[in-house]
């Protein structure tokens, strides 16, 4: 793949062409707008005092120091700020799901370490974290929740005693329930009692991690017009202000949100945070600007976190392979309170756990429960991750019971293409794919065979350094969503998205756009699409996005969805804006409208070379001195697009591991993966989105954990704690694609920016496990870091033969006593 | 407060600032060199990284009072030092050819390390390339790009160096490493 520089001929198609990015001039080159950028004249600063503690009550608080210091507006309790309204869950999952009060500053307790307990606004930052100090709290301890099972055990701490449980929800999805596939108990009853069919049970552990964004998170609230404006490092303007409007009693046409350039988001920026309530709540209370800024150590502690659950997994399938059932039993940590999607997070991988397999019965059970830790959240994923590791897991668990090849138990139960559309036994309709292609091709850049082949050699000759290979064959959905479907979940909110397109009178095009990025490449890419639509110059398009002013309408950039749901809206006004020219060339040509065709910017008499192009209809139209009867004189359109049904991108990826028995070091040698993502607009883009999404699928396999002490401290709190991998971390990705176009939207298009981080990460723990299985280790728990996979290796030469006899001893939740589980697949809470 | 004089892409700058405010505080609070940004508190992300003196460092970890007397060149001011445009530094034109980039921040600090990167090295491997580039976190790109666009700008700026004429060598890169030795 070449990048095409930006001299290519204007008028050849753009989708599919790598073209340069229009949104890095002013990056290089730092001209940039981050919100900590922004300075208002008469701005003040603030900092926040944060609990050094997990879970106390707020005995007393003492401001008086601090406001007394130099240069200081103001300080606040929580107490101080009655207008404060509670943060807003906008995903009740259950109608009876349990929902604490979250205030942006806490009043009367606190529940997790880092959470906001005063704040103080001064001349300049310097002056707020000082006066910071002065501030005097005393904390009156409460015993601390932190594991989920000790949490929903009798006689636990109640973390909401208003709540009077610490379990959030319950939510289940049963195929025979739901009429789409069949009883899910009755099959493993069925396959215990036959003894041509087997049970696995295993529980796997998602660790808690660190979004990690590289801005901090920043706000700047401006309240000296009658009009307010936010500026804020945030995904999701529209959704922000919205919020804003229904929780802090803003008249929500009085609340402007700008996103200007964000530093990255993963899903850690789609939230209504504390911090941005709270510079808004002293911006209007003192009348001026103000701005809050957070450090990377409140950013790790406070910024909400992702994934942290317990996974137990029980499936059932003959002996020749195929799976007859898939029981899916969840523990998810909410974490202390709920943000703005935390309850459905678990959800969103409810209908991915069977992926690409064809499993006739299927139940997913999840159990929310509240901890004194910090929130989770959408992170990369979001639910799908954790179905893609949970499932491809349990394939390669499989093939080791059944002693079968891995890849070759996938290809048994796998849907065939000659199967699309294929209805799931979650009842989604899967458009289109190819799981053998994508497999072929990245078996033979992957040199599979011979992998193989060393990774016997290796074993024979006993070698120090082992060799695995990991599998993960995974899809998704993607495309947040249709509005219908979000409904049956109880989401608040639509998956619609819009676009508006102007057509200016000296021939150059602005486009509006309510998914707002955040280094995606939305300017590029769906410049592209507007270019190849009209006709008009890549060069000759604006993109409008990321203000409530400019770009009025909108549901943002998350879930994979800009270019599946934002980029067809931008098609669909495009067909408005060529439908009301045709009217305009019609009449100017004195030709028949179905006479015309547009083709290359033109309208143009079918057999003649008679033509008029769209710019010029554009200028006719402003200037409006001779148009047809009766018309608007405007060709200006705004389209808003729900999808029908989700994309589903799918891929296959190949992990080769590099263990070292002696010491316990991982090495990636080689990662290959073969992703359909349907049509690529720009390959350039959508390799840099695989290419970064592998990286944090890596990363949770190898690298990063957010570990609390069992005070409830957060323990790897700062950069050189929580591993972000750098440069000498992460190997070279090898990248193909194949291309099944979705046939469920115009474009084929199926997004990209979550296959990579979905993916990888079961690859590459297969990988570490296929390397030193044969050595009695059947499992290592994310992060596998050299500490673990030593210490595995190490119990593992100690007691191979009872491990290897254990009887399963999962425990979910109180009173489900397991019985499933022909080995064992326990797994400790290792710790490094 | 103590009163420094920091000459900052080719301006001279004559500051009072008290002792504890870091250089970074310093560039973007007090003379809005807002291009370099702060990533983190425990100087491991490497977003804030200028060169001083012709050497890359993280402004985070440098106090302002300890530049007093140093010549300063940050993102902002990368191609003017070697005479180009805006953006034209081979280096800024690499990332963006190579999509070097996604959300950008960690760009400038990106591209100032690896600059001086290819004046320690001018001709890296792939594998000093992400060693030399440790320091400097990216959250977005998975790092193949960025050592694509290394590897691309050690090209055009060694094959510029070859071709050109002693007199003028100096002008499209850094400084030697013969002179970073005499200016420490």
């Amino acid at each position: 793949m070449t990048a095409v520089a930006d001299t290519a001929t204007t008028t050849d198609p753009q989708i599919g062409q790598a073209r340069l990015r229009k949104e890095d001039q002013h990056l290089i080159t730092g001209r940039s707008r981050w919100t900590d950028n922004f300075v208002l004249p008469g701005m003040v600063h603030l900092a926040v005092l944060r609990s050094p503690v997990a879970h106390a009550t707020l005995d007393s608080i003492n401001v008086a120091a601090a406001k007394d210091a130099p240069g200081v507006f103001g300080a606040w309790t929580g107490a101080d700020l009655t207008e404060q309204g509670g943060l807003p869950c906008a995903w009740p999952i259950t109608p009876d799901m349990k929902s604490p009060l979250h205030n942006p500053v806490a009043v009367g307790t606190v529940k997790h370490a880092g959470e906001i307990v005063a704040v103080v606004a001064a001349r300049t930052k310097a002056e707020a974290v000082d006066a910071v100090e002065l501030i005097e709290v005393e904390y009156g301890p409460l015993p601390v929740v932190l594991d989920m099972k000790e949490a929903l055990a009798d006689g636990a701490t109640i973390i909401h005693p208003d709540l009077g449980t610490n379990q959030n929800a319950f939510w289940r999805f049963d195929s025979n329930e739901a009429g789409t596939g069949g009883d899910v108990t009755a099959a493993i009853e069925a396959a215990r009692n036959d003894p041509d069919q087997i049970v696995v049970t295993r529980e796997l552990r998602q660790q808690r991690l660190i979004p990690a964004f590289m801005e901090p998170r920043s706000t700047v609230v401006d309240p000296t017009s009658d009009q307010i404006t936010m500026w804020t490092s945030t995904q999701v303007p529209h959704i922000l202000r919205l919020m804003i409007a229904l929780t802090q009693g803003i008249p929500e046409h009085k609340v402007r949100v700008i996103a200007p350039d964000v530093g990255g988001g993963f899903g850690g920026k789609l939230q209504v945070t504390p911090e941005e309530i709270v510079t808004l709540m002293v911006a209007r209370r003192l009348g001026k600007p103000a701005k809050y800024t957070e450090t990377r150590s409140e950013s790790l502690l406070a910024a909400h976190h992702g994934r942290d659950q317990i996974q137990r997994l029980t499936m059932s399938a003959r002996r020749d392979g195929t799976i007859t059932g898939f029981d899916v039993d969840l523990l998810a940590d909410m974490g202390a309170y709920l943000g703005l999607v935390t309850p459905g997070v678990p959800i969103l991988g409810a209908f991915m756990y069977n992926s690409i397999y064809k499993i006739p019965a299927y139940r997913f059970s999840c159990t929310n429960v509240f901890t004194n830790k910090t929130i989770t959240d959408a992170y990369r994923g979001a639910g799908r991750p954790e179905a893609t590791f949970g499932i491809e897991r349990m394939m390669d668990e499989l093939a080791v019971e059944l002693g079968m090849e891995p890849m070759d138990l996938r290809k048994k139960n796998w849907i065939t293409h000659e199967e699309f559309p294929f209805t799931t036994v979650c009842g989604l309709v899967y458009d289109s794919g190819n799981y053998e292609a994508a497999t072929e091709q990245a078996v033979q850049m992957f040199d599979y065979d011979g992998l193989r082949a060393e990774q016997k050699q290796r074993r024979d000759s006993g070698d120090p350094v082992q060799l695995g290979i990991g599998i993960s064959t995974f899809t998704e959905m993607c495309g947040l969503a249709p509005s219908r479907v979000l409904g049956s979940l109880s989401y608040g909110a639509g998956g619609w998205e819009t676009a508006s397109i102007r057509m200016l009178p000296s021939g150059k095009v602005e486009v509006v756009t309510g998914a707002t990025p955040h280094g995606q490449g939305h300017e590029t890419a769906f410049s592209q699409i507007v270019a190849d639509q009209l006709g008009i110059p890549f060069e000759d398009i604006e993109l409008i996005h990321g203000d409530t002013q400019s770009s009025p309408k909108g549901l943002d950039t998350y879930g994979s969805r800009s270019l599946v749901v934002g980029g067809i809206a931008i098609v669909k006004a495009a067909d408005k804006v060529k439908a009301k020219a045709r009217v305009v060339a019609a009449h100017l040509l004195e030709a028949a409208e179905d006479d015309l065709e547009f083709v290359g910017g033109k309208f143009t008499v079918r057999g003649t070379e008679t033509s008029v192009g769209i710019t010029d209809i554009a200028l006719t139209v402003f200037l409006a001195h001779n148009l047809p009867d009766g018309i608007e004189p405007s060709l200006d359109s705004d389209a808003t697009f729900d999808p029908e049904n989700f994309s589903f991108p799918h891929g296959t990826h190949l992990c080769a591991m590099e263990v070292d028995t002696e010491t316990g070091f991982c090495k990636i040698r080689k990662y290959v993966c073969v992703d359909d993502i349907g049509t690529i607009v720009n390959p350039m883009i959508a390799e840099g989105q695989v290419h970064g999404g592998l990286a944090q699928g890596i990363a949770q396999a190898m690298f990063e954990e957010a570990v609390y002490s069992e005070d409830g401290q957060l323990t790897s709190g700062t950069l050189a704690d929580y591993l972000v991998p750098s440069a000498a971390d992460l190997p070279h990705f090898d990248t193909g694609h194949t291309v099944t176009p979705a046939t469920s939207n115009p474009l084929g298009v199926k997004g990209v920016g979550e296959a990579g981080t979905i993916a990888s990460t079961p690859a590459v723990v297969n990988a570490v496990l296929d390397a030193i299985r044969h050595l009695g280790v059947c499992d290592v728990p994310m992060p596998c870091t050299p500490v673990r996979v030593w210490s595995a290796l190490q119990d593992a030469s100690s007691a191979r033969v009872a491990a290897a006899e254990q009887v399963s001893a999962g425990h979910m939740l109180p009173g489900d006593v397991p019985t499933d589980g022909t080995t064992s697949g326990t797994i400790s809470g290792a710790s490094s | 407060m103590t009163t420094i004089s920091v000459k900052v892409d080719g301006i001279t700058y004559r500051d009072d600032v008290e002792p504890r405010t870091l250089l970074v505080q310093h560039l973007r609070e007090k003379l809005g060199k807002v291009g370099t940004v702060i990533g983190c508190d425990t100087s491991n992300c490497g977003a804030c990284t200028v060169h001083m003196d012709g050497i890359s460092v993280k402004s985070c970890s440098i106090l302002a009072v300890q530049a007093d007397g140093s010549e300063v060149t940050t993102i902002e001011g990368l191609a003017d030092s070697v005479g180009v445009a805006a953006g034209e530094h081979p280096m800024q034109r690499a990332f963006h050819e190579n999509h070097g980039l996604q959300c950008g921040f960690c760009t400038p600090g990106m591209i100032m390390r690896a600059t001086c990167l290819l004046q320690e090295n001018p001709s890296p491997t792939e594998h000093e390339i992400r060693h030399g580039l440790e320091g400097n976190l990216c959250r977005c790109t998975g790092y193949q790009n960025i050592v694509k666009a290394v590897q691309q700008a050690a090209g055009e700026m060694s094959s510029a160096e070859a071709t050109s004429t002693p007199a003028t060598a100096s002008a499209g890169v850094a400084p030697s490493a013969s002179d970073l030795e005499g200016q420490r």
